[in-house]
């Protein structure tokens, strides 16, 4: 079996088409992947400029696009090791995320050895690197303990304990009693309803760890000039590079749950999403199984919270209600649920088009037709429909894209329900393997090639 | 074909990596030895004693006992709610009995999870086949043998010692094939599981389990809902393996299969053991065919 490279740069086996043993590019799942997010890139420029973006909007706008893409990508990730592969119903997502980003903040948030000034509060002064891996690790076992109860739980009353536990987390986050206290000499907290400042800036953060601050300002100065940035270049660039280092990490999910996935253990988890009891019955130790999955899960489901709200500059306890949770689910199902190839290109999809596409379209129309003017009720808005006239409507409509992109998102969802509830990518077989799996090699002994089947009444060997 | 599928179920390389593994290797040298010596002690690797289990007010098993010998085919007949089904989950760890014990090789394992009970040589099908469905049939296969290295998260991720687990994964995989060739189905191998049909199913189940090593099945029902060629084949295939070494426990409906098969016969009623003996014995019993067949057809 030559499967050592497929396995090494971490991609999928895909059996389906690899039985002929031909490979083109295209085969090759990062190349769809990337194709997808430079298509997407694309297109917004192209929307850029029909709204007359200068080149500062047009660079701004992909570095707050690759954000988005990152993010979202890494959440449905995570989420697809959960629900994709072990069938454990998690709507919980955002709990994981806000306690990965609190402890982060608590652990690298500058030390306040004096009590700070009122609706302020320090933390323990350590360096963003290990802030960010006391994240990861609080989230893991924060999702170890929600997991020794719940997994006993059905899936659907697993689903209740989750989001229940995020709603927890949420309201914990508020608590008056914790917003400050001293620890070890320490004054810190978790900022109660007025949340907390994150006084560390990621990108800086990198650029310092590497000593290339100076290097960073000189070039972004430079280049910023020939592109014709404007002035103060830096935060621009800035944004396009913590795109560029959310696009590492995800690199870094996107091998680690390849791997988890197609080995033996991501083939119980699968097992278990199948048919637990049967799994048992196989002396699999499912418990087990599950819970380091979950705990795996969780842990990057903190990291990429920590990657998405460290760079906003302040977390409250509101950013944590429930919707980013279901936009999360949102994504896994566009994508296809089971594939990781899918789960990325879910993320993709779904915030470029769903979570800011809405808005960039708005911005597009308004733009194009300066005369149109909506309505500014509803009733306005649709009255002259009986005179055959839509456009008050189609502009009250467009005027108020922020408020109906969940429904836009409710339709998408109801839409793939009924048509392709797989996703993009959730009808491949990718068996989970560290190897190829291909038809056997060797040479079959001849008594089985005269296999006589009597059983083979039902039809459905093509689901391709 | 007897010579050339000998070694399929015995998996000898499997478990290289796990501590057992020498022994492994030296019970397959001797398994012919074994076997022969087996069948003259008589060993019983099943016990059960007293099993009761109680659902609520229900009564589903009321004080069972018997004794499965080595190298045997044994059916556990009875009419529906006679108790067989829950005795099985007693016995797999599905249920924990309200009293009595369990023996398998002389070790107590009452009231163990069903993946300490299968771990231990033990394994069992299921009544509808629990086919993992929308894994290919391959999948399902890999699944099953024990020791595997990656199945330990860390080894599976991390770079240097993922050598390894390939490596094990190509030896267990050649063993899959030649189990699924044993059975006839390796054509089918890419096919979801979910695809195949009814006899498909059991022939799959009867496979994966045997990947796990066993001493002993249980099978539940193997002959329900198969068309009769499959049966055949299936049947060719359980007499096959019992002239290997295995030990069956069969729960079967069909009266005439378990007749003509089986050379013990426990017939259960009411949650206790009616009466057992060899086919000819139970035919005879009046109390049977009052049980069991209601007293009007003498068969």
């Amino acid at each position: 079996m030559s499967d050592a490279s497929a396995a090494a740069d971490g991609d999928a086996p895909d059996a389906d088409e690899s039985d002929n043993g031909s490979f083109t590019l295209w085969d090759q799942d990062a190349v769809k992947l990337t194709t997808l997010v430079i298509g997407l890139f694309a297109l917004y420029l192209l929307g850029g400029y029909l709204l007359g973006y200068g080149t500062r909007q047009q660079l701004a706008s992909i570095g707050q696009l690759s954000v988005l893409i990152g993010v979202f990508a890494m959440l449905a990730l995570a989420l697809n090791l959960h629900w994709g592969y072990t069938g454990l119903f998690n709507i919980g997502i955002i709990g994981f995320m806000a306690i990965g980003i609190y402890a982060t903040a608590v652990l690298s948030k500058g030390a306040a050895t004096a009590e700070p000034a009122a609706g302020s509060t320090g933390g323990f002064g350590l360096p963003l690197w290990m802030g960010i891996i006391g994240g990861v690790i609080a989230a893991a076992i924060f999702g170890g303990l929600v997991a020794l109860p719940a997994l006993r739980l059905r899936a659907d009353y697993f689903a209740i304990v989750t989001v229940g536990i995020s709603e927890i987390v949420r309201f914990t986050l508020l608590e008056t009693e914790i917003q400050k206290v001293q620890i070890a000499g320490y004054w810190t907290g978790l900022g109660g309803g007025s949340g907390l400042i994150l006084d560390f800036d990621p990108t800086d953060r990198f650029l310092e760890a590497f000593g290339l601050m100076d290097a960073y300002i000189g070039f972004s100065d430079t280049l910023g000039e020939q592109l014709g940035v404007g002035s103060n270049p830096k935060p621009i660039f800035d944004t396009l590079l913590y795109g560029l280092i959310l696009f590492v990490f995800l690199i870094g999910f996107y091998m680690l749950l390849q791997r988890t996935g197609n080995s033996p253990y991501g083939r119980v988890l699968k097992a278990i999403r199948e048919d637990e009891e049967a799994t048992k019955s196989l002396g699999k130790d499912t418990n087990r199984f599950k819970i380091k999955g979950f705990m795996l899960g969780c842990a990057l489901m903190g990291l990429a919270g920590i990657l998405f709200y460290a760079e906003q500059g302040a977390i409250t306890p509101d950013a944590f209600r429930p919707r980013l949770t279901f936009y999360v689910w949102i994504a896994l199902i566009i994508g296809g649920a089971g594939s990781n190839t899918g789960s990325v290109a879910g993320g993709a999809v779904f915030a470029a088009f769903l979570f800011r596409g809405p808005i960039f379209f708005k911005n597009i129309v308004q733009n194009t037709f300066d005369s149109l003017d909506a309505p500014s009720t509803f009733g306005q808005a649709v009255s002259p429909i009986t005179g055959a006239d839509p456009i008050p409507l189609v502009a009250y409509t467009i005027d108020n894209m922020g408020q109906l992109q969940l429904v836009l998102m409710g339709i998408v969802l109801i839409y793939l329900m009924h048509n392709r509830p797989e996703g993009m990518f959730g009808h491949r077989k990718e068996p989970a393997s560290p190897i190829r799996l291909q038809d056997r090699t060797q040479p079959k002994p001849a008594a089985s090639a005269a296999a006589t089947d009597g059983g083979r009444d039902q039809g459905g060997t093509d689901d391709e | 074909m007897a010579a050339g599928t000998r070694e399929a179920p015995t998996m000898s390389d499997t478990e290289a990596g796990t501590p057992d593994a020498a022994t492994e290797h030296d019970a397959v040298g001797d398994a012919d030895a074994d076997e022969a010596e087996s069948r003259v002690t008589g060993t019983v690797p099943l016990r059960v004693e007293g099993l009761r289990k109680e659902f609520g007010g229900i009564v589903a098993v009321d004080g069972t006992s018997f004794e499965i010998e080595e190298g045997t085919m044994t059916g556990l007949i009875g009419p529906n709610g006679a108790g067989k089904s829950t005795t099985f989950n007693c016995i797999t760890g599905v249920h924990e009995p309200t009293a009595g014990t369990v023996q398998f090789q002389g070790e107590d394992i009452t009231g163990l999870a069903p993946n300490k009970v299968a771990n231990r040589g033990l394994v069992r099908t299921f009544q509808i086949a629990r086919e993992l469905e929308e894994m290919t049939v391959l999948e399902n296969m890999l699944l099953a043998p024990k020791g595997q290295r990656g199945e330990a998260l860390w080894r599976s991720v991390l770079p240097f010692v993922r050598g390894s687990v390939i490596e094990q994964e190509t030896e267990i995989l050649e063993d899959c094939w030649e189990m699924l060739e044993f059975f006839e189905i390796d054509h089918l191998a890419h096919e979801y599981a979910g695809n195949l049909s009814g006899g498909q199913r059991k022939l799959l189940e009867l496979a994966r389990a045997l990947l796990t090593e066993p001493t002993m099945l249980l099978l539940d029902e193997p002959f329900a809902g198969v068309n009769p060629s499959l049966e055949e084949r299936l049947l060719e295939h359980i007499h096959e393996l019992r002239e290997q070494g295995y030990t069956f426990l069969i729960v079967e409906h069909d009266m005439d299969l378990i007749m003509q098969n089986c050379e013990h016969i426990i017939v259960m009623h009411q949650g206790q053991v009616l009466t057992e003996g060899t086919p000819a014995e139970v035919k005879q019993n009046e109390q049977v065919v009052e049980a069991y067949l209601g007293g009007e057809v003498g068969e």
